[in-house]
């Protein structure tokens, strides 16, 4: 029992996870499962208690039963005490101030990472303003590598989103193409299938790696095909550099999803093995988004933020080269709209960064939220001063096979001149040296390079 | 310019022909030109309508029962536009009223059609009756005992299940205003349910999707329809386990089909 008294007013709150739902600002998932404040000020006094809350709690109520779920049972057995110790006897409230504070650098919270449990980070964000989401997860910086250098500050690195209805060869490098004149790709080529198919997949995947090779690219190249398909692909040697999968916070949503965490360490073995990292072995792509578990039934009556963050537990411990929020996708019965998806977006990136986790963000909405790509540049602004490390590259911010939007390559573009912020170091160089940029890292006027040739020869 | 030859900029050009994708766009600095972006604000603005815009029903049952077929309209436990969009659950199920309707009409069918606008009542205003109506013509009405027409508002894919259950159907076929994308404001799809009850997965339907002229034809949508509704009697199953083959197994029945459409 959770309680707080505000001006003779008592709030009562039976159980931990009942307060964390409570004390979650306001938006339509947490409505639609029933668990979120009633009133505003019914909110607030949650958060007072929360804050009032000392952050060991969390070591011992979990929110989502032990015995159950093996999501819980990693994050409590993987709990780090010694790292944990400079925030022991810290409540929440404290621990806000002390991410705040001055005394608290990059090398603090890099040290601090495994002794943070993700419900500790969830709930400190539900104590945090955007302006403290943004100035805390700033000091942060979460640096992998597989073929290039991802995350360094200063940076902003963009996903070639290449997707088309059919899975048409010639629409998929038509639009990776246009990408890359744009200086768009150094995350990572992208495809997600529009069947998963094996041949299908095998076909894209051979064909993104044949553009990488043909251009000597320094990045990567991924299908987001199901992670069974991907293990079957690379027990045939398909050209896998990364291993996608979606991934949610508790065992219940990722068996929805088809998965489980052995199954996903499995995959991250057999994609090791095949050695095709040059200058790093980050080598999974995990996307997630608050309201997967509510939407399979498997939330526990746990907020959906909350959830976002155990998913983040999970992706961890498998050292992923990317992982990114799939913010608006889910729709407004989640996130209803542009101020929710902006705020969502902002803990996201907040508890990934806290966590460990290279965080990007696909800045998107659907069609039936309400919000317009203004509220998309809003937050793409906002992400980037918070130093996501990268967002997603979409032709004109228009996905024609998942039909919903995003941000566009010339977006990326708009916002590394706004922000002084450069790609990749490794892309940026190739960029140069095949003459897309000139000496200031500047894109040039409209043209082809010569290396660009052959591709068009056989397109 | 007098050099007309062609650019390495034009072979790309030649490319764009390959995707529907926005590609190739001229920036402005680091922008979008003005044009690309109002083209992009007009796609946004059509989808947007389309979402809130609602079916004209009247003249949609209209229409059903000008052509001679039985049809009642219901609506969902949705009130509006607003709950339907945030309360998915209110709109999987059906209000008192048209629960009550639909009991009167229970009996033995094996199949129930269900139209809803979902989220783009413009798809279902264009393609429900046509795709319908070439279904209607390729079922064996000595075989196939179809339940009235269900034409509901503010209707999830789910309510279905509700629908199919109330009126006693084995098998229940929801066309369906899909999610409109900003290039395909008028996409319909159809999902199918075998045994359609309150508490049905989607695991357990099988779905054909973006239904439109530019996408799958009426003629095609019928036919898959027409080959899951067979395979889905024959196997007394729909979802994951009934693979939509209807493009390699070509039945007589399916070859029927096709001389009709």
């Amino acid at each position: 029992m959770y309680a707080t008294t505000i001006r003779g007013t008592s709030y009562r709150f039976p159980d931990l996870k009942t307060l964390m739902a409570k004390a979650t600002p306001l938006r339509s998932g947490d409505c639609l499962a029933g668990i979120a404040a009633t009133s505003a000020a019914e909110r607030v006094a949650a958060q007072m208690a929360l804050a009032d809350l000392p952050l060991s709690v969390f070591l011992n109520e979990a929110l989502v039963p032990y015995e159950e779920d093996e999501v819980t049972r990693l994050i409590l057995d993987g709990h780090d005490h010694n790292a944990f110790a400079p925030i022991a006897s810290l409540t929440v409230g404290d621990f806000r101030d002390w991410l705040l504070s001055d005394a608290v650098d990059e090398h603090a919270l890099a040290a601090l990472t495994f002794g943070l449990t993700p419900e500790m980070a969830a709930a400190v964000s539900k104590l945090c303003r955007n302006q403290d989401l943004i100035l805390i997860a700033a000091k942060r910086r979460v640096v992998t590598k597989f073929r290039n250098t991802l995350g360094l500050r200063g940076r902003l690195s963009s996903r070639i989103q290449p997707n088309h209805p059919t899975d048409d060869a010639r629409g998929v490098l038509a639009s990776a193409i246009d990408g890359l004149l744009l200086g768009n790709g150094d995350a990572v080529i992208g495809v997600n299938p529009a069947s998963d198919s094996p041949e299908q997949c095998y076909e894209l995947l051979s064909l993104l790696d044949e553009l990488r090779e043909t251009l000597s690219i320094p990045t990567q190249s991924c299908v987001l095909a199901h992670v069974t398909t991907t293990l079957q692909l690379m027990e045939r040697r398909a050209p896998v550099d990364l291993v996608f999968q979606s991934i949610g916070g508790t065992q219940a949503a990722n068996s929805s999803f088809g998965i489980d965490i052995a199954l996903l360490r499995e995959s991250r073995e057999a994609a090791l093995a095949l050695r095709r990292g040059t200058i790093g072995d980050n080598v999974m792509y995990f996307e997630t988004g608050q309201g997967s578990a509510l939407s399979a039934n498997a939330h526990w009556n746990c907020d959906q933020q909350t959830l976002e963050a155990r998913a983040y537990g999970v992706a961890r411990v498998l050292d992923p080269l990317l992982v990114n929020t799939v913010v608006g996708f889910i729709g407004p019965e989640y996130l209803f709209d542009g101020k929710q998806i902006t705020r969502a977006a902002l803990e996201d990136h907040f508890c990934g960064k806290l966590l460990g986790l290279p965080m990007g963000c696909d800045v998107c909405y659907t069609n039936h939220a309400e919000a317009d790509q203004n509220d998309m540049d809003d937050l793409l602004t906002l992400l980037a001063v918070a130093g996501v490390n990268y967002v997603m590259g979409v032709p004109g911010a228009d996905d024609v096979m998942l039909n919903y939007q995003s941000t566009s390559y010339h977006d990326v573009l708009a916002v590394r001149r706004m922000l002084n912020l450069a790609p990749a170091p490794e892309f940026a160089q190739w960029l140069a040296d095949v003459g897309l940029t000139d000496a200031h890292g500047e894109l040039q006027a409209p043209a082809l390079p010569a290396s660009f040739a052959p591709l068009l020869e056989r397109a | 310019m007098a050099d007309d030859r062609p650019t390495p900029l034009d072979k790309i050009a030649i490319l764009r022909s390959a995707t529907p994708a926005r590609i190739f766009l001229p920036r402005a600095g680091a922008a979008l030109t003005t044009r690309a972006t109002l083209d992009f604000q007009l796609a946004h603005a059509e989808a947007r309508d389309a979402v809130e815009e609602r079916l004209d029903a009247d003249r949609l049952f209209d229409e059903l029962t000008s052509r001679g077929l039985t049809a009642i309209r219901v609506k969902s436990a949705a009130r509006d536009r607003r709950s339907f969009l945030l309360r998915p659950d209110l709109g999987r199920k059906l209000d008192d009223d048209s629960r009550q309707r639909l009991k009167a009409l229970a009996g033995d069918y094996d199949l129930a059609f269900v139209i809803a606008e979902g989220l783009s009542a413009r798809a279902i205003a264009r393609h429900a009756l046509p795709v319908l109506e070439k279904a209607l013509q390729s079922l064996d009405r000595t075989s196939w005992n179809i339940a009235p027409i269900v034409l509901a508002e503010q209707g999830r894919v789910a309510l279905g299940d509700d629908i199919g259950e109330t009126l006693g159907a084995r098998l229940a076929a929801v066309l369906i205003g899909e999610r409109p994308g900003l290039s395909s404001p008028d996409s319909m799809g159809v999902y199918l349910t075998f045994a359609p009850r309150v508490g049905r997965t989607d695991a357990e339907r099988n779905c054909l999707s973006n239904i439109r002229p530019q996408g799958l034809s009426y003629a095609d949508a019928a036919r898959k329809l027409l080959y899951l509704c067979h395979e889905a009697r024959r196997r007394q199953l729909t979802g994951v386990d009934l693979k939509d083959d209807a493009d390699t197994l070509p039945l007589g029945e399916l070859r029927a089909i096709d001389a009709k459409s």
